[in-house]
Parts: structure tokens; sequence; C-alpha cells
């Protein structure tokens, strides 16, 4: 069996989801495939599943109601044991990356972390990924069954949902009791675009000025040409932008069209998180500084005056 | 209350990533403590700031060179190291199983790790040392605080962030935010060198390595490096949506 776990939130299923049912078909030949999806209130999410899947196994509870590590992490061994899955594939969100460690850990798995091309050959599983921060691509063989595989958002297509609902089944599941008490919850979502899913970024950084910069120039960019918003590290360790929005190796990774990079240098954490959009477009005074180096179009001048410029011109 | 902190071995961000047959070669590169690790050791040496009878041991897991990183550990003022030698190749499941066994053998409350190593770019390393330990585990954490034997802070999630409670032992991962690292001075450097840095083969351990690195190419994108004055901000506004519309297709 390959079993997938499913990802979602407050719209449903994530696009990864549909993604890693793609990688599943690709390298299924005849195996199993089984969605399982864990939560409380997830009818419809278990719905959706069904189209992607003949088998959804579903774990309606209210103990699931938020992602704990431990819970998610004894859920999907028991299932991926019970169910003897030679493949158990994650989202590679946060979460995901975290709970599917311990996961391959308990059940004695080859982890491949950050997949973003799968192939089974004569039954050696071969993957792709990045390391060095993005700059190296390596082709990882996993040595032994089962494989847990974590999934980079955004590599793989989107899988076709079929023309009739597969079966669900509800699962019992032995939880552990969650040992880390979260006390409170602090969501900073941009009203803006999913950075994930945007065809178009625009991205501030320190040379922005401030957080009235910011919102002046990035979002004043981003809102004429319809991008999403994103920002370093730094404007957001500053507090000018939500942690949602950070896009570098602790925050997303996006693979745009387009990327913009205002008033942003180009430290190498920031870069392994945008180095793969298709064009990369700079605006910066320092004609040094490895942003500059790495795009495709830069502009060397005073964000005051370019920026309003390009906008203007743009109207046009 | 004893410490670990986990350190690794990275490449100097500034150098860039050499290749040779088809592998990573550090060989001729410059090797720096992983910055990620960096704040978990620094935060370790708060906590013992904090309490009294703290120890903390730092703990690296690689080839000889990574000597320099549990140096650089001690010289910033862990009280010993711990280096498991091995030259072969390991992964971060064997790396975390390692680490697990010397928390044991230590009796450690409380282990930190880097939230992300950047060799292998591998957020791994903190939930196989909690799993095979058998410990709670909280990632990605931006602010701490002990309580007797209750850790408190906040750490980042996918929605935004979490406060938490969570009773030692533990296993925390680290990341830029949680704290500055301080620099090793001079007179903590000269300290250092009669602190201990004991010797393990990994062998003993035996880990058990589930995957394997076949090849590595190096990951470029050819890009097209055109730059525009921008002194007169109108004609290079111009320019760039040229440059947007015709050239790139972008935007309509």
């Amino acid at each position: 069996m390959i079993l997938i776990v499913a990802e979602h939130g407050a719209q449903g299923l994530s696009k990864t989801t549909a993604e890693m049912v793609f990688a599943a078909r690709a390298i299924s030949t005849g195996t199993l495939i089984g969605i399982l999806v864990l939560g409380h209130q997830v009818a419809a999410v278990a719905t959706e599943a069904s189209y992607l899947s003949s088998q959804v196994l579903v774990a309606d509870r209210p103990e699931l109601e938020h992602y704990d590590p431990e819970l998610w992490t004894a859920a999907v061994s028991q299932i991926a044991t019970e169910g003897d899955a030679e493949y158990i594939f994650v989202a590679g969100s946060r979460a995901g990356r975290e709970y599917s460690a311990r996961v391959a850990t308990r059940v004695n798995a080859a982890l491949l972390e950050d997949v973003i091309a799968l192939d089974v050959v004569n039954d050696e599983v071969t993957a792709e990924r990045y390391t060095y921060l993005s700059r190296v691509t390596e082709k990882i063989v996993a040595e032994a069954k089962p494989v847990v595989a974590i999934f980079k958002p955004g590599v793989f297509p989107i899988a076709t949902p079929n023309a009739e609902a597969g079966e669900q089944f509800d699962v019992d599941l032995d939880l552990p009791v969650p040992r880390v008490r979260i006390t409170d919850r602090s969501t900073a979502r941009s009203v803006r675009i999913a950075l994930e899913d945007a065809e178009l970024v625009v991205s501030g950084g320190r040379g922005v000025g401030s957080a009235e910069g910011f919102t002046r120039y990035v979002e004043g960019l981003a809102d004429q040409i319809g991008a999403a918003v994103g920002a370093t590290r730094a404007i957001v360790d500053a507090g000018w932008r939500p942690y949602s929005e950070q896009v570098g190796q602790t925050g997303k990774t996006v693979q745009p069209q387009a990327y913009f990079a205002i008033g942003i240098s180009g430290a190498i954490q920031h870069l392994s998180g945008m180095n793969k959009s298709k064009y990369i477009i700079a605006i910066n005074k320092d004609a040094e500084c490895p942003m500059i180096r790495t795009c495709d179009c830069g502009v060397i001048g005073n964000m005051d005056d370019i920026v309003p410029a390009l906008i203007q011109a743009l109207r046009k | 209350m004893r410490i670990l902190t986990f350190v690794s071995q990275t490449l100097d961000a500034e150098e860039p990533v050499r290749l040779r047959d088809g592998a990573v070669d550090l060989s001729s590169s410059k090797l720096v403590i992983d910055t990620m690790d960096e704040y978990g050791v620094e935060e370790a040496l708060r906590l013992r700031e904090a309490c009294a009878e703290t120890e903390v041991i730092a703990v690296g897991v690689g080839a000889t060179t990574m000597q320099d990183a549990l140096r650089t550990a001690l010289a910033m003022g862990a009280d010993r190291a711990i280096h498991v030698l091995t030259e072969a190749p390991v992964d971060p499941v064997a790396v975390g199983s390692i680490v697990a066994e010397i928390a044991k053998e230590e009796k450690v409350d409380l282990i930190f790790a880097g939230g992300q190593q950047s060799s292998w770019d591998s957020q791994a390393l903190g939930s196989v040392i909690a799993e095979k330990i058998g410990w709670p585990q909280v990632t990605w954490v931006s602010k701490l605080q002990l309580n007797g034997s209750t850790l408190t802070g906040v750490h980042d999630v996918d929605a935004g962030t979490e406060t938490f409670e969570v009773n030692l032992p533990a296993v925390l991962t680290t990341q830029q935010g949680l704290n500055e690292p301080r620099y090793p001075t001079l007179p903590n450097i000269i300290k250092s060198r009669k602190k201990e840095l004991r010797s393990e083969l990994a062998e003993r351990f035996k880990p058990s390595v589930k995957t394997r690195t076949a090849f590595a190419s190096l990951q470029s994108k050819e890009r097209l490096h055109r730059i525009i004055d921008g002194k007169d901000p109108g004609a290079a506004a111009g320019q760039l949506v040229e440059f947007l519309r015709n050239e790139a297709k972008v935007i309509a």
C-alpha cells in the first residue's frame, strides 16, 4: 500500500495532497493507494479525498482537532503498520516535516525529505532533493522499505480526480495524550494570494526602510500586478511583516514565474527560498549585492524613485 | 541539570559548493558550526547561567574535522564535548539515533538541535532524537523560559505561532531569533583547550543507515543578468516594464 496522509485546512484538501496522489499513481503498479484523513469534523475533506483514491481511511476525533507531533506520529505509524504500507507520503509543511521523521524512526523506514522527484526502477526507490541551502540537487537511494517520503509543495502536478468516489472507512486509533500543552495560538495570515500558489511574488527586505515603506513599495507594486507578498527574515524579526509572509530557509519556498526582490540584498538563507523562480527581478541601490548578481533583470537605484516610477509605467 | 546541545558542521555560507566525481567535496572548503545549531549552544549556556549546577555537553557526529565545530562550542562556553567519529556516510535518522543513545548514557534532561541542518537541508534531527529517546519535542522555538522543570515559550508553526508549555525532559529545535549567539573570546578560547573533548567511534552505536546519496549536481540556473541604471527612474522603469512584458512575458 501507498499511504498518503491528507493535508487539509479551512480551504479543504491542500494542493500538495493532490500532488502526492499524482506521485503515488506514477509509481504504483497496481499497488493500492490509500489516503488517511486525520482531524475533527473532516467529513467534507474525506469526501473530497475519496475522489482521489478508491480507499480513504478516516479518523474523525475531537483529540485530532489540532495537530500535535506525537498524536500524528502514533496515528500514521499505526495505520502504516496495520496496512503494511510500503510507502508513506507526507506533505512537506512544517508539521509534515516534523512528524514524518518521527514516523520513519518508529516504523524503521528510510526517510526521503523534501522530495522533488521520485522514481522506482527494479524495486529501487530513488528520490531527488535540494541540499546545501538549495544549491545542490542530490539523488538519494532508499535502501530499505518502508519508505517515508516528504513531498516539497508545488513541485509535482496535481492528480486528476476520479469520476466516482472511492470508499471511506473509519479507523480506530490508539492515541497518546499530548505532552506539549499549547496555551495560545496566533495566526498571522496574510490576506493576499497564498505565496506558494502565486505566479508573481513581490518581496521586500530592509532596503524598503520601514513598515510604511513596505506598504508603499512592496504592497503597492503587488497590488498593481496582482502578486503575492513576501518578506525577508530580517523584516519579519523586526515586526514589519507577519511570519506567514517570510520567504527563505526558515520560511516558505516559492517558485513563481517572476520574483520581485525589492531592497533585498540576498542572504543565502533567503535565496534558498526563491532561487528556483523562473525570473528574478531585483531593485536595489547596491550594485554589488548577491541579489543583483543572481537576478535576470536588476535596476540599480533609489527605492523612492524607482518603485513609484515602475508602478506608474505599469499603469500605462 | 544536564543539557545536550547538538552541533553540526557545514560549509561557510560565503563559500561556493564544490563537487568532485558526482559528490559534494568539502575537503578544501571552510567549514563552520551550523548557525541553526549555534542558537542551541547559546540557549543552553543561558540556561546554565540562570540555574546552578547545570552542565552543557556539545555533541557532534562526523569526520575528524567535526572537532573544530566542537572546539567552537567549547570556546563559546560548553563544559565538555563528545565527538562521534565516522568517515562513512550517515543520514539524519542514523545521526539522531546516535545522539539519542548518548543522551541516555549521559542522563541529560534537555536536548537542543538546530531546526534545520544546512548541509542536508534536513529538518528531521530533532524529531528522530525525540522519538528514539521517547520524549516530547517542540520545533522552531523562538522564545524560551525554564521555571522549575517546566519549559514555556513560543514556537513557529505553519499557521503562525504557538505558546507552549512542556515538562522536562524534552527535545527542542532552535532557530534565528531565539537569541544572539556569543562570540568566543580569547580567554575562553584558551580555556577551552583544557576542556574535555571525548572521541567515540560511531560503530559502537551500530547506526543503521537506510539512505545513500547516489549523485550530486550543482543547482544553478543561468540568469540573464540584465542591469538597468536607475539614475533616470522613468526611463529605467520603462526598460523594466519592456523586459517584463515583451521578453519575460510575465505581465500582460
